[in-house]
């Protein structure tokens, strides 16, 4: 019993930090209608734009992820205003998508000739201690606890966002008809750049998160996180954050239930299984609404 | 012996060719030993350790007068651990009129380029090549052990040793350095009395998250975990096992050496760890302490078991070139039809262990040493 706990709170932790990453391929997806394959290797970022600052300038951890957060939310602009908004009237949508996976190969390799290939150990960010429960059977880290807390104020953060604000309602009209947005004079352009800022300055969070979780941190530590976080937004639905939440948390514990009680080979495997399932039972995922197209 | 230690075995081949038509007796030419290793790149520290050690051994040799009355030349090659720049790096020596091959360092290449030497019949030495294919033909050996036999020599270590009879293992099964480990050291096991509590996975895709691995592990009551993997997991694993206050003994091959030089890694938390490698560059014996002493005067740096393992084998074909009685002016092909027989019949003492002896089919048979970590560095045990 306690070692199912003890997977269960792991699982929630790993889906945590899926679910953070989630978050940003499910806004882009929804405002600007496109797959950022890039947003893994944002996160990667992130993760050496802290550690960079806590281990060269000896900044306080705070200090480092409030620049990871600065410098991914930058990076995010950039990417958008030079790699996909010229391509936003393509014939095409796939010209914007192969532009995409062109960004995640660039950063990779940029990563790769900046910091070298070697592995670099994170030094984790969290200070508080660790929660024993059950007389020492289950032993909760305060990673987990971070990541999870972080997770559940960042989702209700951005629901609020949403919801209250003007620059919320901005991006919901975005996303439901870019066309009447622009002509009820709302700065399409503007809207899905700050779009990718709240996306990037999460992937900083995420990547931090991450690292202090995972402590080692290599140019490709993104690209796995960031596929299965992939796999998550569309598991929940795309287009909807708290589809996002939910698929990240599922995907995460259905990974470590998996390894745990069925084979630990397998794990991937039994993940992607789950996700064929439930997009032939529900093609739109878990929380994704069906949009009919109006003649 | 890690994936990326197969390709540096080319170096020795070259000493031989050199004078056919200025001597018909020993005492003139040199005997051309080739070289191959990613001396840049990722693998770069291995390639760079085999080179510096086969310079070493040479230069050794060529002061106490040689071998056969001849002197070694040696020249190496880089092959950025990338086994088509290591067939070219093998047909720039063979231009150069390289008689046989210390290489490849790591094992891809090193298959790759055996290819080539067994069609010419190139007599060649890994150091470090790991595979089994990587001397797949007889005109190939090699000093380090193979992936299989570390298995078979860690579950006998251990069982010996009496170390634990609950052992769980952590491996990758989608690599074949550490799934082969794993397979021969499962088999030797049973035979050691030792019982596999916890046998968990995991893949290239899934490697930063073994909490279900180390829970399991736990659970079973585990004493031991063996760790057939490479350092970056193995430094991840430690990580975590610390913060579910896991403490069992953890034991690793040769995978594991290079863990204490993670950037940032905190070393108090390999304390204790075991691996099972052929070199400790503590060690007290006379040998071992004059190379670590004259290596770090010449390159600034403490010698890996990369570097051991060249340095062995330049002194191994010396050996084999004295006992087969071979002169610089034979050709290659010559050269190694003489060393196949000879290579079978030396016995050494080196640094990687005493009383080496080699099978026909190019296997080294030698004790393995077991080292652990202690005030973050590798004591001899």
């Amino acid at each position: 019993m306690s070692s199912f706990v003890s997977y269960l709170i792991n699982g929630i932790s790993l889906g945590s930090v899926y679910a953070i990453i989630a978050l940003g391929y499910t806004m882009v997806y929804g405002i600007a209608k496109m797959l950022n394959f890039a947003h893994g290797d944002v996160i990667m970022v992130g993760g050496y734009a802290a550690l960079t600052m806590m281990t060269v300038s000896g900044a306080h951890p705070l200090v480092a992820i409030l620049v990871a957060v600065l410098v991914c939310t930058t990076l995010g602009i950039t990417i958008e205003r030079v790699a996909y908004r010229p391509l936003r009237g393509a014939a095409s949508p796939l010209a914007v998508l192969i532009t995409a996976i062109g960004v995640s190969y660039l950063l990779q390799n940029l990563a790769l000739l900046i910091f070298g290939a070697n592995t670099k150990s994170f030094q984790s960010v969290v200070t508080i201690p660790a929660v024993k429960l059950a007389d020492g059977a289950i032993n909760i880290t305060g990673e987990t606890i971070v990541t999870i807390v972080a997770c559940i104020v960042i989702m209700l953060g951005l629901t609020t966002f949403i919801k209250k604000t003007k620059a919320g309602q901005a991006m919901l009209a975005v996303s439901e008809d870019k066309g009447a947005a622009q002509l009820m004079g709302i700065n399409v352009n503007g809207t899905i750049a700050l779009t990718f800022a709240i996306g990037s300055a999460l992937a900083a969070i995420a990547g931090v998160l991450l690292c202090s979780a995972y402590p080692s941190l290599t140019p490709y530590t993104g690209a796995m996180p960031g596929i299965k976080a992939f796999v998550a937004a569309v598991f929940g639905g795309i287009g909807s954050i708290t589809g996002a939440m939910i698929g990240g948390i599922l995907l995460g514990v259905i990974e470590i239930l998996g390894k745990a009680y069925i084979s630990s080979q397998m794990a991937d495997a039994i993940v992607f299984a789950v996700l064929i399932i439930v997009l032939l039972v529900k093609p739109t995922g878990l929380l994704g609404k069906q949009i009919q197209e109006k003649v | 012996m890690k994936k990326f230690g197969k390709a540096v075995s080319i170096l020795a081949c070259a000493a031989m060719t050199a004078s056919l038509v200025a001597a018909p007796v020993a005492a003139e030419g040199t005997f051309k030993i080739g070289g191959i290793g990613p001396m840049t790149g990722g693998a770069a520290v291995y390639g760079q350790a085999v080179m510096n050690a086969a310079q070493l051994a040479v230069d050794e040799i060529n002061a106490a007068g040689g071998v056969n009355g001849a002197e070694l030349e040696f020249n190496a090659q880089d092959d950025e651990h990338d086994a088509e720049k290591s067939v070219n790096a093998y047909n720039t020596l063979k231009d150069w009129g390289m008689q046989m091959l210390l290489g490849t360092v790591t094992s891809a290449p090193c298959i790759a380029v055996e290819a080539e030497a067994m069609n010419d019949n190139m007599f060649l030495l890994t150091p470090s090549g790991s595979a089994v294919e990587c001397i797949s033909g007889d005109n190939a050996f090699r000093v380090c052990f193979s992936d299989p036999n570390q298995g078979t020599a860690s579950a006998q270590y251990i069982g010996e040793n009496k170390l634990a009879t609950k052992v769980a293992a952590i491996y990758d099964s989608s690599d074949v350095y550490s799934s082969g480990i794993f397979a021969t050291f499962q088999a030797e096991a049973a035979n050691q009395g030792l019982e596999i509590v916890a046998a968990e996975a995991f893949t290239a895709d899934s490697k930063t998250d073994f909490s279900v691995q180390l829970q399991k592990a736990k659970d079973a009551g585990a004493e031991l975990v063996f760790l057939p993997i490479y350092y970056t997991e193995a430094s991840l694993i430690l990580q975590q096992a610390a913060g579910m206050d896991f403490a069992p003994i953890f034991f690793g091959c040769d995978g594991l050496d290079g863990l204490l030089a993670v950037e940032g890694f905190d070393t108090s938390l390999a304390e204790g760890v075991m691996l099972l490698t052929p070199f400790a560059a503590d060690a007290e014996d006379e040998l071992t302490q004059t190379f670590v002493a004259n290596y770090k005067e010449q390159f600034g740096d403490t010698p890996n078991q990369f570097a051991a393992d060249a340095y062995d084998g330049i002194y191994a074909i010396k050996a084999a070139l004295e006992k087969a009685g071979a002169t610089p002016d034979m050709d290659a092909s010559e050269i190694c039809d003489l060393m196949k027989v000879a290579m079978t019949e030396i016995t050494m003492d080196g640094l990687t262990g005493s009383g080496i002896t080699w099978s026909a089919d190019g296997e080294p048979t030698k004790a393995p040493k077991a080292v652990v970590i202690t005030d973050g560095a590798y004591k001899a045990m």
